[in-house]
Parts: C-alpha cells; sequence; structure tokens
C-alpha cells in the first residue's frame, strides 16, 4: 500500500467533482483528485499532468522538471565517471 | 513505465555503483564494521531485496531493515479485534489485501471469511464507501492502517461519508506515526544505526522539516529517496558523501515527488480527522509513545471500535519469534529458528513474512531460494555487470 504508481489526468470526471480519469499503464483508472489541487485554480490544469496514485489517491503532483534534473545529474556523473576511467586507462597506457 | 524505467537504466546504476564504491573507500567503516544505513519503510525494503540491491554494495555498507512495513507491525490483539467485528452478522469488513492473512491469536481475517464472516478485499477505501451506499441495511467497516501515506487516504473518505450522511460505514483505525517510531528505535540503547533512508511517500505527506531531529538531537544524517534501484542507489550515495563531508543534515533525493512542504492539503485533511492518541502497540517493537491515532471527536460516530465494541486484547508476541530483533536490526531473517520452517510465506508465524513489503517475505522470497534468483535481480546483475 506505500508504494504509488505514476498516472497521467487524460479527463475530469463527468459527474464527480473530486475525481478524474488516469491513464496508468495503458488502462484508464477513476482517481481521486482532491488532494492535488493546492495552487491551482482549475482542475482542467491537471490535465496531461502525471500524478503519482495510491489507492485510488492521487497524492503527489509528479513534478516532471525534477525528474528531468535528477536524471540529467546522473547522466552527468555518468560523463565525468567515463572521463576519469579514460584518463586513468590512457595514463597506464604510457 | 514512464517515470519508473527511466530509473532503472543499468548503465548508470552501474555508474552509481563505482562511484559509490571509491567513495566508501574513504569511509571510517569496515567491511566487519560497516555503516549501518536503516531504510524504514517496507517498500525500500521490498526494492532492496528484488534488484538485489544490498549485493551491489561495496562492504562498508550495510541495510537494515526497519519497521515501516504498516502491516508487520499489526499486533495480533488488534487483528482478533478485527475478526470479531467481521462475525457480526451484519457487517461487511473491507480490507487491503495486505491485512487479509496477518495472523491474530484467534487467527487471520482470511480464517474469519472461512468460518463465514463477510470479508472482503477492496483496493481503496473509496470501494468501501461505495458497498456502503449499495447495502444500506449492512454496517460496512473499513479497517484503516498504514502511516502518514494512507492516513490523508483514509480522511478525505471519511469526509466524503459524513458530507454524504452515511450512518453504515465506520473505520477500525489501526493507523500509526512514523516520527514517534524514529524518535523511539533511536532512543534504544543497543541499536546501531548509522545513517536513514527515509519513507519516500511518507514524506510526500509529511515534507521534510519533522525529521530535523534526526540530525539535530541523534545526530544521524537522512536522506528521502525514492523506490526505483537508481534513486535508492543515489541516496545512498547522498549519505556516504554527508559522512566523507562530515555533515549531519536531511536531504531530499526524491524530489520530483516529495516538495519541501509535503501536501498541505492532505495535511489539513488529516488534522481535520484525526488525533495523535497516546502509546500504540507495535509488534515486535512493544508500546510506542504518542504513535497511535485516533479519530477526532467530530468523526468519532465513524468510530467502528465505538460501534461494536470488541473485547480489548493484548496478545504477547510468540517469545520463539524473533520478528522484533528483525524490525530493530539485531538479527537478519535467516537467522530467526522458525524462518523457513514454521514461518514462511504461504503459512505465515509473524507479520514479517505476510506482507510482500516484509523483510522476512522479501528475503524468503528473492534469497532463500538462491539457485533460483528473482528474475529482475538476475536482470540488474547482468546488465550491470555488463
Amino acid at each position: 500500500m506505500c508504494i504509488g504508481i505514476p498516472g497521467q489526468i487524460v479527463a475530469l470526471h463527468e459527474k464527480q467533482p473530486d475525481h478524474a480519469w488516469a491513464e496508468v499503464c495503458g488502462l484508464r483508472r477513476e482517481v481521486n483528485i482532491a488532494l492535488v489541487c493546492e495552487g491551482i485554480s482549475e482542475r482542467e490544469q491537471l490535465i496531461g499532468g502525471w500524478v503519482l496514485i495510491h489507492v485510488g489517491f492521487a497524492l503527489s503532483r509528479l513534478d516532471e522538471h525534477e525528474a528531468q534534473e535528477t536524471l540529467a545529474a546522473l547522466h552527468v556523473m555518468e560523463e565525468v565517471e567515463a572521463d576519469v576511467a579514460l584518463f586513468l586507462g590512457a595514463g597506464e597506457a604510457r | 513505465m514512464r517515470f519508473v524505467d527511466e530509473f532503472r537504466d543499468p548503465k548508470l546504476a552501474k555508474t552509481l555503483i563505482e562511484r559509490l564504491h571509491k567513495r566508501a573507500a574513504q569511509l571510517p567503516y569496515t567491511a566487519e564494521k560497516p555503516m549501518q544505513i536503516m531504510e524504514v519503510c517496507g517498500g525500500h525494503t521490498h526494492a532492496i531485496f528484488k534488484f538485489g540491491l544490498d549485493k551491489l554494495l561495496p562492504p562498508q555498507l550495510e541495510f537494515i531493515h526497519g519497521p515501516g512495513c504498516p502491516v508487520c507491525v499489526l499486533p495480533m490483539g488488534r487483528i482478533d479485534a478485527c475478526c470479531e467485528i467481521a462475525a457480526h452478522p451484519d457487517v461487511i469488513f473491507c480490507t487491503f489485501g495486505d491485512a487479509l492473512r496477518v495472523p491474530g491469536k484467534q487467527g487471520s481475517l482470511l480464517n474469519a471469511r472461512e468460518r463465514g464472516a463477510d470479508v472482503r478485499v477492496v483496493y481503496s477505501p473509496l470501494d468501501a464507501l461505495k458497498l456502503a451506499r449499495e447495502n444500506p441495511q449492512r454496517q460496512v467497516v473499513f479497517f484503516a492502517l498504514g502511516f502518514e501515506t494512507t492516513l490523508p487516504v483514509t480522511a478525505v473518505t471519511l469526509q466524503q461519508a459524513r458530507r454524504e450522511g452515511l450512518t453504515n460505514f465506520s473505520v477500525f483505525c489501526q493507523h500509526i506515526s512514523l516520527i514517534p517510531t524514529l524518535r523511539s528505535l533511536l532512543q534504544q540503547d543497543d541499536v546501531r544505526i548509522d545513517a536513514f533512508l527515509a519513507p519516500g511517500h511518507v514524506s510526500m505527506v509529511i515534507g521534510t522539516a519533522p525529521y530535523h531531529f534526526i540530525n539535530t538531537q541523534f545526530g544521524k544524517p537522512l536522506v528521502v529517496s525514492g523506490f526505483e534501484p537508481l534513486d535508492m542507489l543515489q541516496s545512498v550515495l547522498m549519505l556516504v558523501e554527508q559522512v566523507c563531508e562530515a555533515s549531519c543534515k536531511t536531504e531530499n533525493q526524491y524530489r520530483r515527488i516529495v516538495p519541501e512542504e509535503g501536501n498541505v492539503l492532505a495535511q489539513n485533511a488529516i488534522r481535520e480527522v484525526f488525533q495523535l492518541s497516546g502509546s500504540s502497540e507495535w509488534r515486535g517493537l512493544g508500546l510506542i509513545e504518542a504513535s497511535g491515532i485516533s479519530l477526532t471527536e467530530t468523526y468519532s460516530a465513524f468510530d467502528a471500535e465505538r460501534r461494536f465494541r470488541p473485547q480489548t486484547q493484548s496478545v504477547a508476541d510468540d517469545p520463539r519469534s524473533r520478528c522484533g530483533d528483525v524490525l530493530t536490526g539485531r538479527c537478519k531473517p535467516h537467522e530467526c529458528p522458525l524462518f523457513g520452517t514454521g514461518c514462511t510465506p504461504h503459512n505465515a508465524f509473524g507479520a514479517l513474512m505476510v506482507s510482500s513489503e516484509g523483510a522476512c517475505a522479501a528475503w524468503y522470497q528473492y534469497r532463500y531460494l538462491e539457485n533460483e534468483p528473482a528474475q529482475e535481480q538476475q536482470e540488474m546483475k547482468q546488465k550491470v555487470a555488463g
């Protein structure tokens, strides 16, 4: 129950204002969005965005920029490590 | 899956592991006396075993599997009380699947169902609410358990039930609070924890500020971590870097999900519906002060224990099992005399063996049958090696 699943909000619910439709692994699931509306004026703004879903509730809006930043930092680390390996490798060859 | 697969990239994992090995060599820890990192959350424990992350760590580092699996710390007496309520002929008792097979003294909820009780597994408390609407002549009870991740979910469900004026819906509240638990762990004498990986999804609700006392009062570094292999390896590296630099702070590796302030709407919902209610009994750990949670006066009409008044049951843990020692990092799952013999996932004696997030179940699934390691583990190992 502690593991969340990322899903993309694709539409608001026609009848229930606190609910929306999220696409999770290609399937449409009904989710409660009452707890992810902080700081937005219209619920339509959620459409297209990603949320983390726990037991039928969206509990966090996934920050795509931060996700990219985390991965970018890891890629930089990879490049640096590769450079260091190359440098050390070249040193050994001499 | 997007936002999952990218965080399993084996090339990046390999880079992280190499960096970890280099940095760990500079630590004041050794293979004999490793730096013990407690992953508090059962979700992290499961990921460690699923991907074999502990085997990829340098010898100076060791994971200690903490108490953060709500099913695993469920006292037997509470299950007995649930079974007693479920046995009422007009009750539909709803539970998450994880709790169905947790043994009480009088058996599990599954056993209660075999005896004729109407016990149903739900995916969400909203499913239980729906059952209450559809069955006005029945009493629907939802078994609400979990840390701060599931607390706001129960809170919003109860707010909804109150708005609708549902009188045949109630919750059996077994919610618990994480922070008092960490404090209690740190106050024990013989538990040696050097650093913490904090649970990403509890943190998504409570934010990062509640952890600061771990740095200031206990001098332990902490990193809020995501659940994918790259998240966890990066978080471990951040802890190692902190120790190398002699710093001690709360850092947030899981920024894509965890804002520093947490989820304010969720915090407000929790405050309206729940209150701290003194000490709470934890399986394997005993009583923990200020960790229990009950409904506020406004919502007390939805309290299943008030409605059905089950007998208060206090059941001592069986002295043969070492659940408490596993929970506090004093022993590994396979060192318990019952592991794999008297206690297996199919016939669990202790709760750590029931939930897939329990350290014993994870060990059994991914480590016990060493000759057939899980596919994910093998793949990860091959990719990292290649």
